[in-house]
């Protein structure tokens, strides 16, 4: 029931199909063929009608970022184009919560869905979507102009968006004489200038070159903390959905196959097609200290009451470690010094445990609520980087 | 056929004298209106027009040399009638056409069914439609002005319609993804789109009507037709030839003044 106050968006049994045919009653005889089990390639050769998405059950909270993840031809641009009714469902709900009541985006009259599309939802697309004959100025200025406001508030609520994406220098250019990632900006303002709290973001960088691609991420996670909308973003690129999302959803064949937080899905893949994806990632920057360590309740004790964590022993309780019968001093991440055992935050990247752990010689041990929590050994750190539950799932 | 232009002539020719009266009244006004006015008045608003059409000093230049050739060799009077003539049947091309063709490119079916009216209008030889509009619209302006329309209108409509139909998917999501009504989505973001081959429609549309002046003068239309079919009469090879290097002088003005910009991006 929280997680239902809290979605902002919300895809109940979602089946979008697509009449290629255009023969009467063969969307229905598809969706019984659905439900009869046959798969999208059966329903396709028979029927002419395509399976864009079926089944889809996805809950977007308040605030945060969900990605939708798949190969092309998965259904994560088809779900997402739901949320705006670009792509309407057939069958099944897209509710949008505005606090006290729920609204289904798949079944409400035009006037309310342009009404939604104008003041709740905003979208970045892949191809940017500009107007190659209007300035940036009127680019961003776009839903505004449709929303009929006049144009000297338009002016002042662009020149803020403007800001904020740091394209104030550029209103009057027109979008051609901007480069991929600046357009893509001008794209960003578009979407956050009708002020709609939901964002969603059709593979936005995909055709930005990576160094680029890597610069507009971090932009937008920046963007994300003080905006704080919730955005439901599609990528085929398993480190940018790793690196963004709170949630990711993994799609395959028009179906959701894993959702969960980057680290369910990273070590904890359901089948051995996320498991695939998941082959593929860069660990460093997306796996974090707790998803490393080995827990200190799994420590067997030593015979006077230390926990065993291999090459040192560690007690917890007071704080103090012993490396071959010495102790060893224990120093937090900001204040480390050769010698000593470094304490790092629970978020803190596979990466930068590396690091340390080369910097050190030493393993390095996990602060979790303020308590020292779990270690981090070469064993642990070999785990996390090429680890069975990256390959099998149980 | 014939009964039917007889049945058309006993009963509707009430409209067809109207449509004369008015029609004939403001393109012959028109001409009447330029000829008042002096010459070299009217060619420096041309020179200013094409300054601010297209900022180019050379084609300004040029305007102004082609319209003191037509006044040094006294064509001046034909020009005129000629540019009315031209300004009327291309602004009701257009008005009819722009329209038709934003219709068409929304409808693929009426597209399809006004795609062999268009082949027929533009191959029928002229001469066939020529004299029904002469029965019904007697001597005079208006009926090569018909003419003129009914030969030139496929373009517009035509250009019209494949610059709707190419407006990518993208910016027509882009539009319905920010709340546009259909109305708003036609305004911001399919005419702004389609408006370099809305206005090659128009270029084509003034090309159309020029190459129809010599058919519009047989039918008693004023211009730069009547001498080029005195010429062929009395076999005068000189006047032939000089009126028309004059409607080939003004095509190649009004072509590059009206031709769209060539894109940026």
């Amino acid at each position: 029931m929280s997680e239902e106050v809290n979605a902002a968006l919300e895809f109940r049994d979602v089946d979008i199909l697509f009449d290629r045919g255009n023969r009467r009653g063969a969307i229905e005889a598809a969706l019984a063929r659905l439900d009869a089990g046959e798969t999208r390639e059966e329903i396709g050769r028979a029927l002419k009608v395509t399976v864009g998405v079926a089944g889809a059950n996805l809950a977007v909270a308040r605030g945060e970022i969900s990605v939708l993840m798949g190969l092309s031809g998965s259904g994560k641009s088809t779900l997402l184009r739901a949320a705006n009714r670009l792509n309407r469902p057939v069958r099944g709900e897209v509710r949008i919560g505005n606090g006290l009541a729920w609204l289904d985006i798949a079944r409400c009259d035009d006037d309310t869905l342009r009404t939604l599309r104008k003041t709740r939802i905003a979208m970045v697309f892949q191809q940017f979507g500009l107007l190659p004959w209007r300035t940036v100025r009127d680019n961003v200025g776009f839903g505004l102009e449709l929303r009929g406001m006049a144009p000297a508030i338009r002016r002042d609520v662009v020149a803020e968006k403007l800001d904020l994406v740091g394209l104030s220098n550029w209103a009057d250019a027109y979008v051609h004489e901007l480069s991929g990632g600046m357009q893509q900006r001008v794209g960003l303002a578009r979407a956050f200038a009708t002020d709609a709290d939901i964002l969603l973001m059709d593979e936005p960088f995909s055709a930005l070159d990576p160094l680029i691609r890597r610069k507009l991420q971090d932009e937008l996670m920046d963007l994300q903390k003080r905006l704080k909308k919730t955005i439901l973003f599609v990528s085929h690129d398993i480190d940018e959905a790793l690196k963004i999302g709170s949630r990711i959803t993994i799609m395959r064949e028009g179906r959701i196959v894993q959702t969960g937080t980057p680290d369910d899905i990273a070590l904890r893949p359901v089948n051995a097609y996320v498991a695939e994806f998941i082959r593929h990632m860069n660990p460093l920057p997306t796996i974090v200290a707790t998803a490393v360590m080995r827990r200190f309740e799994d420590l067997p004790r030593l015979a006077d009451g230390m926990l065993d964590g291999g090459r040192i022993a560690v007690a917890p309780e007071s704080a103090t470690a012993r490396l071959a019968g010495r102790p060893l001093p224990i120093r937090p991440h900001g204040e480390w010094q050769p010698g000593a055992l470094c304490v790092v935050p629970a978020q803190l990247s596979l990466g930068e445990i590396v690091a340390l752990r080369q910097r050190s010689g030493l393993p390095v041990l996990v602060e979790v609520d303020g308590r020292l929590a779990g270690l981090c050994d070469d064993a642990d750190i070999l785990q996390a980087l090429c680890g069975e539950a990256r390959f099998r799932p149980e | 056929m014939a009964a039917v232009v007889d049945v058309i002539k006993k009963h509707g020719l009430g409209v067809f004298d109207v449509i004369t009266d008015v029609v004939g009244f403001c393109a012959d006004g028109l001409t009447m209106l330029l000829l008042d006015m002096p010459p070299l008045l009217l060619v420096a608003a041309a020179m200013a027009g094409a300054w601010y059409a297209r900022r180019s000093a050379g084609l300004v230049v040029m305007v102004a040399l082609g319209l003191l050739f037509i006044i040094n060799q006294g064509y001046w009077n034909e020009t005129m009638a000629t540019l009315s003539l031209i300004l009327f049947s291309t602004l009701f091309c257009m008005v009819i056409g722009v329209p038709l063709g934003i219709a068409c490119a929304h409808r693929p079916r009426l597209a399809h069914v006004l795609q062999p009216l268009l082949d027929l209008m533009q191959t029928l030889p002229t001469f066939v439609y020529l004299i029904p509009t002469l029965i019904l619209f007697g001597l005079g302006t208006v009926p090569g002005m018909i003419s003129t329309i009914i030969f030139a209108v496929p373009a517009p409509i035509r250009m019209t319609q494949m610059g709707i139909t190419r407006v990518p998917r993208s910016l027509i999501e882009a539009g319905e993804a920010f709340g546009a009504t259909e109305r708003q989505i036609l305004w911001k973001i399919e005419l702004p789109a389609a408006m370099p081959m809305i206005q090659a429609g128009l270029t084509q549309c003034i090309m159309l009507s020029l190459s129809m002046v010599v058919i519009a003068a047989l039918v008693g239309a004023g211009g730069l037709g009547v001498p080029v079919v005195r010429a062929l009469n009395t076999v005068q090879v000189d006047v032939g030839f000089e009126s028309g290097f004059v409607i080939v002088l003004m095509a190649i003005m009004l072509d590059r003044v009206c031709r769209p910009k060539d894109q940026a991006s």
